[in-house]
């Protein structure tokens, strides 16, 4: 119960900072990056503060004597180093999608709260997408989406 | 459409999400990335690794309404695209975010911050693509 009521409360956290931020709004993400229009710099601001806050933040937590999260056995991340098609195929799918609708995951999620209809169709095609992408992932390569992922040490 | 430059709030609101990356990572040691979490939540692989998900999404979900109780607003939401491209914007997205194992939080923040390879390509890549796709559609198509 306590490690829910604390992840409740992470996710409350980083909802406000999206709301807050400007995240969850497409006017300002799109302006964000129409440098040859109304360019709005203001989501410099919102990486800068997360990026700042994490990198400093991470280096404490993993830096702690104990080598395991507070509620957990492991810490839970990616090992791949390797830069392959996919990574940058779907990223740069991922920014068309993003420059064509204004919402990214992370700023559409808090913002279902809202009950705005044009974040929950923007979150409905988003499930849609992933699923889809699952199942494509899983009938070009089966053995891929049976096998364990690889879970180890904060060196990344 | 023109928007406000809000460095302070936006500052204030990178910050809040850089706090609730490290506080996930030091409690459960997992990534603060909205597409891991969400597409964990879809298709989970126990009960056990579903309801931390659950419990993140939910907190997320209601941040909007602890913003209105506090501040008396919701946040603000102006949407300049049609439903249609929504629909199309939100498709590609969850294609895009699903191969490329990340979005802005996961590969943007997390990512980048534990200065992983794969990350900082990818935030280079979608960056780019993004603005890139903003171009077209409002200098190139939208004229």
């Amino acid at each position: 119960m306590t490690r829910l009521l604390t992840t409740y409360f992470i996710g409350l956290l980083f909802g406000l900072g999206i709301a807050i931020s400007g995240m969850a709004n497409p006017a300002k993400v799109l302006n964000f990056f129409d440098f040859a229009g109304n360019w709005d710099p203001s989501l410099i601001f919102v990486m800068g503060g997360a990026l700042v806050v994490t990198f400093f933040g991470y280096r404490l937590v993993f830096g702690r004597a104990v080598r395991a999260p507070v509620m957990g056995e492991q810490y839970h991340l990616p090992t791949g180093t390797r830069l392959d098609i996919r990574l940058i195929g779907g990223s740069a799918l991922f920014g068309v999608g993003w420059g064509i609708a204004g919402f990214c995951p992370g700023g559409a999620l808090p913002a279902i709260g809202t009950l705005n209809p044009a974040v929950l169709t923007f979150v409905a095609a988003l499930v849609a997408g992933i699923l889809c992408a699952k199942a494509l992932r899983n009938l070009t390569n089966p053995a891929a989406a049976k096998a364990p992922r690889p879970q180890t040490s904060p060196k990344g | 459409m023109i928007t406000e430059f809000t460095p302070l709030q936006s500052l204030f609101g990178g910050a809040l999400i850089g706090t609730a990356s490290v506080l996930l990572m030091l409690t459960l040691g997992r990534v603060m990335g909205a597409t891991g979490i969400l597409s964990g939540f879809l298709q989970p692989e126990s009960h056990h690794d579903w309801s931390w998900r659950a419990a993140v999404l939910a907190g997320m979900v209601t941040a909007p309404g602890a913003m209105l109780l506090v501040t008396g607003q919701l946040p603000e939401i102006a949407v300049p695209v049609s439903m249609p491209m929504m629909i199309a914007g939100g498709f590609i997205v969850g294609l895009g975010v699903t191969f490329g194992a990340g979005c802005t939080s996961g590969h943007g923040v997390c990512g980048m911050a534990r200065l992983s390879r794969r990350s900082i390509a990818a935030t280079l890549t979608f960056m780019t693509f993004t603005a890139g796709t903003v171009f077209v559609i409002r200098h190139v198509i939208g004229g």
